[in-house]
């Protein structure tokens, strides 16, 4: 965990709040120039976390810190309305005002901070320019295309000069060009901003590029938190382990022996080291080879499954699997076509030992 | 230019699917339509053509023309100013009692126009609950005076404009105004450079409905302002009163009226239309 500066800039905030169906409750935490990413399905309260954050909709209970600053503490009365909170809001849809010009809509934050017309203006032009969307200045944003549209936000989120960012899935509903320009486009200007950012999305590998830190996020409550790296490495819910791409179980071990949890008759999943007690196991789908009979040679772990699914993934094909162990394999096209892979045909997986991990649950 | 052939497309397309209208349908449409035209076409029919340019150059009716223009157009403008922000009240603030004060902004429009004006006068008449303070706080006097005149038709049109503007900003998205006040825009700000240009079509067509009924305005002005030459005879009133003596004289106003309602209209539209799109 990282130790929260929140007097010097950071943002120290635990979230209770209403949201649709379920409670939000959650910590965030974030250093000054930190960016902390809140990963999780849609529905997790990821966006009731940014709009509570900005001040848009109110706190049952807990606090929100900000450089040396009680935002809002219900326990004290305390709520510092939106107008007043210096954040920076880059909504899911960008929601550029419809009239005004590129150069008017970055100039909004500076303009209602007490700049006059042309000075805030003019720090817009700054900003424009530093964003390399100087030449977009006089246009609308009907003549925008949405990648265009979301940098442009960005940019009049930026030039607020918040200290707190909060984006809301930014990388979400563009076409593959357009994400890998805004992905690098992201990463470099949020590693300028000096303040806090919060960003919101549901799409593991932006929270892995772009995040110093991750919340994860499922149902209002933080399932895990930590560096992305080891979030990826051990993720501690069935979901995040879908969301970086790995088999996840969880059981009992004991010794090398995993025990699937409620499997029953028994499923076990043999691993490399030794392990006591409620553990989870993982592997990832490459390790996953697909046989068309039972395979006779030394893979510990054998199972059998029926093909529900296939997907384009990189170079390889990556196969959905049904069955008492629902399983995801990554094979080659070549291999798809040498075992007649489609869905509903039967086939078995294997896994050596030697790829599972295992630790305690 | 499009080319003809696929504008004459879209309608066809749009009926081929399902067969040709039905009857029980175009009958009273056709029916409407007469109803709605046929008395422009008498109108036309019965104009005093050869007479035509020496009774317009009448300074008489150039005078009640530009009084109607002035008392219609001073009207718009206290809808906008009065009436763009009760709309906003009641569409976007916590009030209490909502329902009622919305139900209480419809009266005047269900209201017969000569009540209203009895009702005015109640008000705003020197023995009224607020013009006798008027009177002698201020020795002002609203009834039969070019302001009631305006009084008047702001009453009757005023609900236009609410309802008009309301809509536009239940319709236009609330979420720009979270936006702005994140941006540290206070509330006032946020209307001024924000809501209102956001509902800006809502408010124009709104004005123009406003303006279109205070230009005709009759029952109520009649009621609370009276007939005088000159000061609160405006065209629907100098119609009236053309009636019982010159009838051609009275289809002449009628004709001017038309014309001038209808071109601002269509004027106004085209100017919008094109606004809005852009």
């Amino acid at each position: 965990m990282t130790t929260t500066g929140f007097t010097d800039g950071g943002l120290d905030a635990y979230l209770q709040a209403e949201q649709g169906g379920f409670a939000l409750d959650s910590a965030i935490q974030a250093d000054r120039g930190q960016v902390v990413a809140v990963l999780g399905p849609n529905a997790a309260g990821k966006s009731t976390a940014l709009r509570v954050l900005a001040g848009l909709q109110p706190l049952t209970d807990g606090w929100v810190r900000l450089a040396g600053r009680t935002l809002e503490d219900p326990q004290t009365g305390v709520r510092v309305p939106a107008q007043h909170r210096r954040t920076g809001l880059v909504p899911q849809d960008s929601l550029l005002f419809p009239h005004l010009s590129v150069l008017d809509q970055v100039a909004f934050g500076p303009r209602h901070q007490g700049l006059t017309r042309a000075l805030s203006r003019a720090r817009a032009a700054v900003w424009l320019d530093r964003t390399g969307l100087d030449r977009l200045a006089s246009r609308r944003p009907a003549e925008l295309s949405g990648g265009q549209a979301r940098r442009v936000a960005i940019t009049r989120a930026l030039a607020a000069e918040p200290q707190m960012l909060l984006l809301d899935e930014p990388l979400a509903a563009l076409d593959v060009r357009a994400v890998v320009e805004l992905r690098t486009f992201l990463h470099h200007h949020l590693r300028d901003h000096d303040g806090v950012t919060v960003l919101v999305t549901h799409d593991p590998v932006d929270a892995m590029v772009l995040a110093d830190h991750l919340v994860v996020l499922d149902r209002g409550t933080v399932v895990q938190t930590g560096t992305p790296a080891a979030v990826a490495r051990q993720p501690r819910s069935a979901h995040i382990a879908a969301l970086v791409g790995l088999n996840m179980v969880r059981g009992r071990a004991s010794g090398t022996t995993l025990h699937v949890a409620d499997a029953e008759p028994a499923i076990r999943v043999i691993t490399a080291s030794p392990h006591e007690g409620e553990a989870f196991c993982t592997f990832a789908p490459t390790a996953v080879s697909l046989h068309p009979q039972r395979p006779v040679a030394s893979p510990r772990n054998v199972w059998r499954g029926t093909v529900s699914g296939l997907t384009p993934h990189g170079d390889a094909v990556r196969v959905a699997l049904d069955g008492r162990l629902p399983l995801l394999a990554d094979v080659t096209p070549a291999a798809v076509a040498e075992l007649g892979l489609r869905p509903g045909v039967e086939v078995w997986a294997s896994v050596k030992a030697t790829e599972v991990h295992v630790y305690a649950a | 230019m499009s080319p003809p052939g696929r504008r004459r497309l879209r309608p066809r397309s749009a009926h081929g699917a399902t067969g040709a209208p039905p009857w029980q349908l175009v009958l009273p449409a056709l029916v409407a339509l007469s109803l709605l035209v046929l008395p422009v076409i008498g109108l036309l029919s019965r104009a005093p053509w050869s007479t035509l340019p020496e009774r317009l150059a009448d300074p008489a009716v150039l005078d009640t023309l530009r009084l109607s223009l002035l008392t219609a157009t001073t009207a718009t403008g206290c809808c906008l100013l009065l009436g763009t922000p009760l709309a906003w009240l009641l569409a976007r603030a916590d009030i209490p009692g909502r329902r009622f004060v919305r139900a209480l902004v419809l009266v005047p429009l269900v209201l017969p126009p000569v009540v209203g004006g009895v009702a005015l006068l109640t008000a705003f008449g020197r023995q009224g609950v607020v013009g006798q303070w008027l009177d002698s706080l201020f020795g002002v006097r609203l009834p039969f005076t070019t302001v009631g005149v305006v009084l008047a038709q702001t009453f009757v049109a005023l609900p236009f404009l609410v309802l008009a503007v309301e809509g536009a900003l239940h319709s236009a998205d609330s979420r720009y105004d979270d936006l702005a006040a994140t941006f540290g825009a206070s509330r006032w700000q946020t209307f001024l450079r924000v809501t209102l240009p956001l509902a800006l079509p809502g408010v124009a067509s709104g004005a123009v409905l406003a303006w279109a009924r205070a230009l005709g305005e009759f029952g109520a002005t009649i009621t609370f302002a009276g007939s005088y030459p000159g000061t609160t005879r405006t065209m629907p009133l100098a119609v009236y009163t053309a009636l019982n003596s010159d009838f051609d004289a009275a289809i002449l106003l009628s004709l001017v009226l038309l014309v001038v309602s209808v071109g601002v209209l269509v004027l106004l539209r085209e100017r919008w239309t094109t606004g809005v799109a852009a």
